[in-house]
């Protein structure tokens, strides 16, 4: 009986790439990756908000320095799905809650470029502008940030192109961008054109906006080109 | 904080640590998992960034796999690898991912440490007639430890945290608390494997602190900032 046969080994195919799937799906893929970029750019921005000042006033006490960073380091370690997990319970199942796990790891990439930037300020260019009469405000923003902007600006970079990566984990509380469509996929049994589909677009975005970063490096800091040739 | 009351209370549930979904053999599944990822990362990475390191060639090849491997989210390669016939649902997907994973940081890592070597100390081995294996085992290696040490613990750190994945694609390990608690909506489970995963974090991180120290030639020893800020380099 050849009939039972067919029955039995017909699977449909299972492409990994596949146009018919991206042109079917637009608006999935599009909602998705607004979502993305939105939790990145929210996190990196409050990440900023609160690494900036935070450096500051490590600077200005020192004695804060190792308790912060250390912390920092705890806080590194712990991986983003316990993370994300235990702030469920606060914030239940939004972006929000995703959001802030992140900014919690990128907050420590920027804390410690921003530290290791001012650091790196010369103490020529520090003594000069005391010499001219600058007080600590002025000194902060017109001699100091600036000179460290390149080492901010490098954490800021990095910050945002791990975040892209750590955003699919936010599938867990449905709010993970592409990696939303990727657990999805997996669920519906193996869709093979979806993992992938979102797994491109998740390195292509990272890419954009790798991209994109640098690109800014070297406009707001036309003065370190001549030494970022190594 | 009733939250933190019952999950103390389950933490501390004899009933919690014993059988096949007791604390102590999820740990060790999870360990396995993380430690066949890392050995055979390690085993691909180091030769491949002692070589290129060595010769001096290849920073670009070093530096775009470093760089790619960043951009390629671990999530989704555990999901690949998982949908994938060959390899299927399981510990082994999340192990394959977790070696990707592994790759790039311990690869940069070796081949800037090489790289950094100092030339009259390899100019000085030259001098004194030994041999290129001599000069690796002798001179270079031990000169390259530090920061080969330091990639070794970064990337062990989180190959240990991200195995916690490994339970969204049916694998053992600590994150199924997670998982399982989520599917359950069982608040008290999920912080739970929170604290747990946390927990084996922190000790893996200040046990390899503690090696670090032990393999690093007192002389070589340097701030943290130095360790872990390689990656910065922009």
């Amino acid at each position: 009986m050849p009939f039972l046969v067919a029955a039995v080994v017909d699977e449909p195919p299972n492409p990994w790439l596949s146009w018919t799937y991206v042109t079917d799906h637009v608006d999935a893929l599009v909602a998705a990756g607004k979502e993305h970029l939105l939790i990145t750019l929210a996190s990196v921005a409050l990440a900023m908000v609160v690494a900036v000042p935070l450096a500051l006033l490590v600077r200005r006490y020192p004695g804060l320095c190792g308790w912060v960073l250390g912390l920092g380091g705890v806080l590194y370690t712990i991986p983003a799905l316990a993370l994300i997990s235990v702030l469920w319970p606060m914030f239940g199942l939004s972006p929000l809650t995703v959001t802030i796990a992140l900014a919690v790891y990128a907050l420590l990439v920027v804390l410690r470029n921003t530290l290791v930037g001012l650091d790196g300020v010369p103490a020529e260019a520090v003594d000069a502008a005391r010499g001219m009469g600058f007080g600590r405000r002025r000194l902060l923003l017109k001699v100091e940030l600036p000179l460290a902007l390149p080492a901010i600006l490098a954490g800021v970079r990095l910050a945002t192109v791990s975040t892209v990566g750590l955003v699919t984990i936010g599938a867990l509380v449905g709010h993970g961008g592409f990696g939303t469509l990727i657990l999805g996929g997996f669920v519906d049994n193996f869709y093979h054109a979806q993992i992938m589909t979102a797994t491109l677009l998740t390195v292509a975005l990272a890419i954009l906006l790798e991209g994109l970063l640098l690109l800014l490096e070297r406009v707001l800091t036309p003065w370190s080109r001549i030494r970022s040739t190594s | 904080m009733s939250t933190a009351v019952e999950v103390w209370q389950w933490l501390t549930d004899p009933a919690h640590w014993t059988g096949p979904d007791g604390v102590p053999i999820r740990t060790a599944e999870h360990l396995r998992i993380s430690i066949t990822a890392l050995l055979v990362a390690v085993v691909i990475a180091l030769p491949v960034g002692i070589a290129l390191g060595r010769s001096g060639r290849g920073s670009f090849l070093a530096f775009t796999i470093g760089n790619i491997g960043r951009a390629v989210p671990t999530f989704a390669l555990l999901f690949i690898f998982a949908s994938w016939d060959p390899v299927g649902v399981g510990d082994l997907a999340a192990i394959l991912a977790l070696v990707l994973f592994a790759i790039p940081p311990l690869l940069t890592n070796t081949y800037i440490g090489l790289r950094e070597v100092d030339v009259d100390a390899k100019d000085a081995a030259v001098g004194l007639g030994m041999t290129s294996w001599q000069r690796l085992w002798r001179v270079e290696l031990p000169l390259a430890v530090p920061l080969v040490a330091a990639g070794l613990r970064t990337t062990t750190v989180q190959v240990v945290a991200t195995a916690s994945l490994a339970a969204f694609v049916g694998g053992g390990g600590l994150g199924r608390y997670i998982v399982d608690g989520f599917g359950q909506q069982d608040t008290v489970l999920v912080v739970s494997g929170v604290v747990l995963i946390a927990t084996l974090c922190l000790v893996t991180e200040g046990v390899l602190a503690l090696l670090q120290r032990a393999v690093t030639s007192s002389p070589l020893r340097s701030g943290s900032l130095v360790a872990s800020g390689s990656v910065s380099e922009g």
